[in-house]
């Protein structure tokens, strides 16, 4: 009971998160011989790397209070522009990639520009950029398109030597390198501080004279941003460009967020947690891989129970903080929770 | 005046868009407006794209509900699928042939795959309102769980297959015809009427408006906001039911991966273009209906138009962000008053 006190509640999921992601990996390594090396656990983030950066800008844009379902859709985006530029255009690979970095970076300012100053609701203008990117996609080619030049073969091959058994891809040494300027972004910088305090109290922060509406709009493009580097990274690990490419992954990015104790509600969550969110998620992919007997969508099952576990986490974690206040409103407790703590995702974006 | 109070009618401009959308139609391909009778069934485009509309008909209802709560569920693709995958695996059917006659035979009897898969259809909608009113979490990342795993659950029913139903007469529901019109067209108009008699003559729809509006003003005027919010995506699960059973029953099998793909982004779309406010409260069942139709024309149009298909997915996104524009308090405010209303309001 005592030990509780010292615990911050709001590092409850995070805490539970871990130990989660440890459980699992032991559980893996109890199961199967060959669970337990340095290169499954390297494998996590080499076929995850790309989803780490992808739920990185995420992750930001949830602290800020908001909501990114155009992820997805920019990657696949990217996926095809990289393909059709580099196999019809014959374009060099150190053109492409500036390239499709400004393009993700124009998709998020549009979003941003489109939410700030026209105060419209997150989910439906991401939703709206989702169609557009995916749709653009089969404006280029509705087939996928394979790869065949030796500058992204080259990059796809790559295999940075740690140790003599293990390896690292460059996918995974991108997405370690953005983690480390996410941690420095959120934590080290005027723009992370400020996109907490929006998260927490928008109306306070921009009372306080932060700059809230730059802010928010840079927030979803940085998101933009790392959807289109998750893109390029995508193209690296399929050598191709697909317009089906990354189907879901909002919802993946979003839940390795959540997992990784990132309140729906803005103000709180963290890029570390993200990353093991990320690894979860990986794990219960290399489990279901290792077992063999089991079908691939028990990895949506699953990644649906675990979202379905953690936002209640968040909910309980919520309410026993605004427990005596609930009281005091409420005496019979028969109040619907949101407006309670908190304006809905949507409605505080409004006020 | 009689003018103006026409142009100041929510319906004014869905009805518009609509119009010009079946002109445009007609304009490219001047056999559109043209009904044959066959077999005692009408024929012709404007039948085929109210027939194709229907289930998108059905689930923007229950969606408008749900928005006007000032929810969203983004799961009713999903459940469309889960709807499907138990009717096609509980009837299935077989091919027999006795005595040189055929005769189809169900696995189960037909009105209890049905009341199966609506059941199943109503647990997911419940399922939804419990996590939204039960557990307060917010209605994009509640449905949002569901539409994750509801594929897979599809999936599971179905064992990753697609399966194909024979089965005769559970195709009537998609195919048949009724007094010469579709039946699902029967199914939309039976759902469309209890709606409006329940928000329309009963205090429902006011208690609807009340919760969106403002829930906690809501609650304190007496509302039981939780039980109303819980039964709201109850029946949005339902509507979403009945239109899996109807695209089960028009393709004749059932796909967990593919049925009911992208709906719930149809829906929201219906719902906006049909004039209901995406903040809550103000809603408008039939703009919705007239905002699925205007769906399925401008899909129709851009088949007609021998544009690839694929296209159709960058104009609704443009759709989308044009309608929202549109109702977007600020832009109006910057347009018709530019300089005062441009600086911090909030």
């Amino acid at each position: 009971m005592s030990l509780m006190r010292y615990v911050n509640p709001r590092s409850i999921p995070l805490i539970v998160t871990t130990t989660l992601f440890v459980a699992l990996f032991g559980f893996g390594a109890v199961s199967y011989d060959a669970f337990l090396s340095p290169q499954v656990f390297m494998n996590l983030l080499i076929d995850n790397g790309f989803l780490l950066v992808v739920a990185i800008g995420m992750t930001f844009v949830i602290v800020a209070g908001g909501i990114d379902l155009s992820v997805g859709s920019i990657v696949a985006l990217t996926t095809m522009v990289s393909a059709s530029l580099v196999q019809h255009h014959h374009w060099s690979i150190w053109a492409i990639i500036p390239l499709v970095l400004l393009m993700g970076c124009a998709f998020g300012l549009l979003h941003g520009v489109l939410i700030q100053v026209f105060r419209m609701q997150p989910f439906i203008v991401t939703l709206g950029g989702m169609f557009l990117a995916r749709g653009l996609c089969y404006v280029i080619s509705i087939d996928s398109i394979s790869i065949t030049d030796p500058a992204y073969t080259a990059l796809s091959e790559y295999r940075l030597m740690l140790g003599s058994e293990t390896f690292i891809s460059l996918s995974g040494i991108v997405a370690l390198g953005t983690l480390l300027v996410a941690i420095y972004l959120a934590h080290y910088t005027r723009f992370g501080r400020t996109v907490y305090a929006i998260g927490g109290n928008e109306r306070s922060a921009l009372l306080m004279g932060l700059p809230v509406a730059r802010t928010k709009i840079l927030v979803y493009t940085l998101s933009g941003f790392c959807s289109a580097l998750g893109g390029i990274l995508v193209t690296l690990y399929m050598l191709s460009g697909y317009g089906l490419h990354a189907l879901g992954m909002e919802l993946d990015a979003i839940a390795a967020a959540v997992i990784g104790g990132t309140l729906l509600t803005g103000g709180v969550g963290n890029v570390v947690g993200t990353l093991i969110g990320v690894l979860i998620l990986g794990v219960i992919q290399s489990l279901i891989a290792f077992n063999g007997n089991l079908s691939s969508w028990w990895t949506r099952i699953a990644i649906g129970l675990l979202l379905f576990l953690f936002c209640l986490l968040q909910r309980i974690i919520e309410r026993s903080r605004l427990g005596h206040k609930e009281t005091a409103v409420s005496p019979r407790g028969s109040s619907p929770a949101p407006e309670k703590s908190k304006p809905h995702l949507w409605a505080s974006m409004h006020s | 005046m009689r003018l103006k109070n026409c142009f100041h009618h929510h319906l004014f401009w869905p009805c518009i868009t609509l119009v010009l959308l079946c002109l445009t139609n007609f304009f490219f391909n001047h056999g559109f407006f043209d009904i044959e009778v066959r077999n005692g069934a009408l024929y012709g485009s404007v039948i085929d794209v109210l027939n194709r509309a229907a289930p998108l008909m059905l689930v923007s209802l229950g969606m408008t509900l749900v928005i006007a709560t000032r929810g969203i569920d983004v799961s009713v693709g999903a459940t469309v699928a889960i709807a499907g995958a138990v009717v096609a695996v509980m009837i299935g059917g077989t091919l027999v042939i006795k005595d040189g006659v055929q005769s189809y035979v169900a696995n189960f009897p037909m009105p209890l795959a049905i009341i199966a898969a609506l059941g199943v259809a109503l647990l997911c909608g419940l399922w939804n309102g419990a996590l939204v009113a039960g557990a307060g979490m917010q209605p994009i990342i509640a449905t949002l769980i569901l539409m994750v795993a509801g594929r897979g659950v599809a999936q599971l029913i179905t064992e990753g297959q697609i399966v194909t139903i024979y089965y005769e007469p559970f195709f009537f529901i998609g195919n048949g015809f009724l007094f010469g019109l579709p039946f699902a067209l029967y199914i939309v108009l039976a759902v469309l009427l209890i709606l409006l008699y329940l928000t329309q003559r009963t205090s429902l729809g006011l208690f609807i408006q009340a919760v969106g509006l403002n829930p906690t003003a809501a609650r304190f005027s007496g509302i039981s906001a939780r039980a109303l919010v819980l039964w709201v995506y109850g029946f949005c699960g339902v509507t979403a039911g009945v239109a899996g059973l109807v695209i089960t029953s028009n393709v004749k099998s059932a796909d967990g991966n593919n049925a009911g793909l992208a709906m719930e982004l149809d829906a929201i779309l219906a719902v906006a273009l049909g004039g209901t406010s995406l903040d809550g409260g103000r809603f408008s069942l039939i703009g919705s209906l007239i905002g699925a139709l205007i769906i399925q024309t401008l899909t129709y149009a851009i088949y007609s138009l021998g544009v690839p298909p694929e296209i159709n997915l960058v104009v609704k996104a443009l759709v989308v962000f044009t309608v929202c524009l549109i109702q977007s308090e600020r832009l109006r405010s910057m347009l018709f008053t530019p300089a005062i209303h441009l600086e911090e309001k909030s």
